[in-house]
């Protein structure tokens, strides 16, 4: 194989072709497919051989190998294919190179929460709460070799009340602000204003919103008010400048050309939002709002100084402390119920971390499943 | 049904921008009107001041009269959501509501503005304006399908269709062929010309050719030069302005000599 590759259609006798052209002048040389490989798998065995002289570790021969590949790679395909070939094949090599590196975090993390997350997942862990599990409790667990008792039922149900709560009150402000924003205030001081406050409040760290909800229901209800519906008001902060931005972006793409056909039908302005410009857009709004709460339902430092820990399901948001995944997670790993038998408390946080990543992908496929119901029917 | 409309020396400003200067015009009842002229003569312009359309655009405003069978349109106190449902528009693409089914966009002018409609009523009011823009036969079967899965004519006789079924007087048409094929023009052209029966026509149009086939009367709006208003040159006849226009601008453009 070489820059000789002739062209078929004129190498095969008895078609009516210019005879005694061998070689097509448009045509380059081209690597065969399996080149390639050849090179990657060369790249492999000399990446190994290289590991092992400096002491062999998985990373160096990972690090060796890619590098001697790109290199070898570039320099044929150059040699073979050409100049602009060769760059092409450098730079498709090294965003593959980037995509590896970008999944390893992800495939490890996945790895390491089903590893250690799926011994500690079953039906008791799931729907029990930690109500006078002690640390004598999961002393004699491990003594005995039982199974760990305890669970994150409450810590879940916290978390869906506490989260429901921070939707429903960001949702509304959120969208109305949205609309505001859109369709009433185009140029005005104040809409600019609303923009750069919201910009603001993109920027506000976790731990300030949930001090602020903390320190606002603290001077209303007393120092030590500390309930869900303070810790989803927390969330709420955090939502909200999400929502907005997702919403008014779903409201910008709305075709002015809808807006003005209903218009010119004599329907009002506000019925024309309600009933035309927001169910066009519905789709990407409700997705817009579902990774908001995605983001939200994983924070643990505004739960913590907002609605404290429980180990007792409490599903009242109105009173009493909470749990949600995130603070019990934490409480379990920095506080273990039995400070001399680790172990119990250690699964419990990789099973509830499991459970809580669990959530967050069942909202990522509701966001799409929402999505596409939602969306502007097609077809005849 | 069918009222006239007569305009006396309307200015259109876009903020501070006067885009068309000086139109005085009397568009008869049951007859249907042409506005001819270059791009960005103010044409479009001049037609969306006659459902007070204009004043969306930020800035928008007019000064002058718009008289509706002696009504001014922008009297004090004149709602212009009841000016639209006086007189319709139709856009030059068609826009049929996405989220709605071809039923749902027919009926949108009665069902979005919250009108409590019977359901032999509402069926009567589908069948009745899908014929009245010559649909019906071929959408009769598919009524609950999405209105953007029709062709591109299709989809413009159901914006026409939605807005003869809200009953205007007027219909005014900015440029609706602009976007389709020589046969759904032609349907909608013959459309036009059985519109007439019932409705005032006022339509936009760069096609010369349609604007003499389906037309009563014909107004040529020009421009002076870029950033001058648009005014209106000629308003006569379709007849005289295609074959014997009075002033030279006209005739050079119905001939193919402008610019």
């Amino acid at each position: 194989m070489s820059a000789t590759t002739t062209n078929p259609r004129h190498s095969t006798g008895g078609t009516p072709v210019p005879p005694a052209r061998k070689r097509n002048s448009l045509a380059k040389g081209k690597l065969p497919k399996w080149a390639i490989w050849a090179v990657a798998a060369g790249a492999i065995i000399i990446g190994a051989a290289a590991s092992t002289l400096t002491g062999f570790n998985i990373a160096a021969f990972a690090i060796y190998s890619a590098i001697i590949f790109l290199v070898a790679a570039t320099i044929i395909t150059t040699v073979v294919e050409g100049k602009r070939r060769g760059t092409n094949a450098m730079w498709t090599y090294l965003i593959y190179a980037c995509f590896i590196v970008a999944l390893i975090p992800l495939a490890s993390v996945l790895y390491t929460v089903l590893e250690k997350g799926l011994p500690g997942i079953n039906s008791h862990f799931l729907f029990s709460s930690m109500n006078g599990v002690t640390g004598a409790v999961d002393n004699q667990s491990v003594n005995d070799g039982a199974p760990v008792v305890g669970g994150a039922y409450h810590a879940v149900m916290g978390t869906l009340l506490i989260t429901l709560w921070a939707t429903l009150i960001s949702v509304p402000v959120g969208m109305l602000t949205a609309v505001y924003l859109v369709e009433y205030g185009q140029g005005k001081t104040l809409s600019k204003a609303i923009t750069f406050f919201v910009d603001v409040m993109t920027g506000i760290p976790s731990i300030v919103a949930g001090l602020f909800a903390a320190a606002f229901f603290g001077m209303i209800l007393g120092p030590s008010a500390r309930m869900g519906i303070v810790a989803a008001v927390a969330l709420s902060v955090l939502m909200i400048p999400t929502v907005v931005r997702s919403t008014e972006e779903m409201l910008k793409i709305v075709p002015n050309e809808l807006r003005e056909a209903s218009y010119a039908l004599g329907v009002r302005r506000w019925r024309t939002i309600l009933k035309v410009v927001v169910p066009t857009a519905i789709s990407g709004i409700a997705s817009g709002v579902t990774l908001a709460i995605a983001r939200v339902i994983g924070e643990t430092a505004p739960i913590l100084v907002t609605a404290g820990i429980a180990s007792q399901i409490n599903m009242n948001v109105f009173a009493n402390w909470m749990s949600t995944l995130p603070t019990f997670i934490y409480y379990q790993i920095m506080n273990p119920t039995s400070p001399t038998n680790v172990d119990p408390s250690v699964q419990r946080a990789w099973a509830a971390a499991l459970l809580l990543i669990l959530m967050v992908m069942a909202l990522n496929l509701i966001a799409r499943l929402v999505a596409s119901i939602f969306a502007p029917k097609k077809g005849r | 049904m069918a009222k006239r409309i007569d305009v006396n020396d309307l200015n259109v400003y876009y903020s501070k921008f006067l885009a068309v200067e000086g139109v005085s015009i009397n568009i008869e009842p049951k007859s249907v009107t042409a506005f001819i002229g270059p791009s960005g003569c103010g044409k479009s312009t001049f037609l969306r001041t006659l459902n007070r359309m204009h004043e969306v655009i930020p800035g928008g405003r007019v000064e002058g009269q718009v008289l509706l069978d002696g009504d001014d349109l922008y009297g004090a106190g004149v709602d212009p959501v009841t000016v639209r449902s006086q007189i319709g528009m139709v856009f030059q693409r068609p826009n049929p509501f996405p989220t709605m089914s071809i039923k749902d966009n027919v009926l949108a002018g009665v069902k979005l503005n919250g009108t409590k409609i019977s359901r032999s009523d509402a069926d009567d009011l589908v069948e009745k304006s899908l014929r009245g823009a010559n649909l019906w036969n071929e959408v009769k079967d598919r009524l609950d399908k999405p209105g953007s899965g029709l062709s591109g004519g299709q989809q413009q006789r159901l914006c026409i269709a939605r807005t003869i079924a809200v009953k205007p007087d007027v219909i005014l048409m900015d440029e609706p062929c602009s976007a389709l094929d020589p046969i759904s023009t032609l349907a909608i052209e013959d459309l036009i010309n059985e519109l007439k029966n019932d409705y005032t026509v006022v339509i936009v149009t760069h096609n010369m050719q349609q604007a003499a086939r389906v037309s009563d009367k014909t107004a040529f709006f020009n421009i002076a030069g870029t950033g001058k208003p648009g005014k209106l040159i000629e308003f006569n006849e379709t007849s005289a302005i295609f074959s014997n226009p009075e002033q030279k601008a006209t005739e050079d453009y119905v001939s193919g000599r402008f610019g």
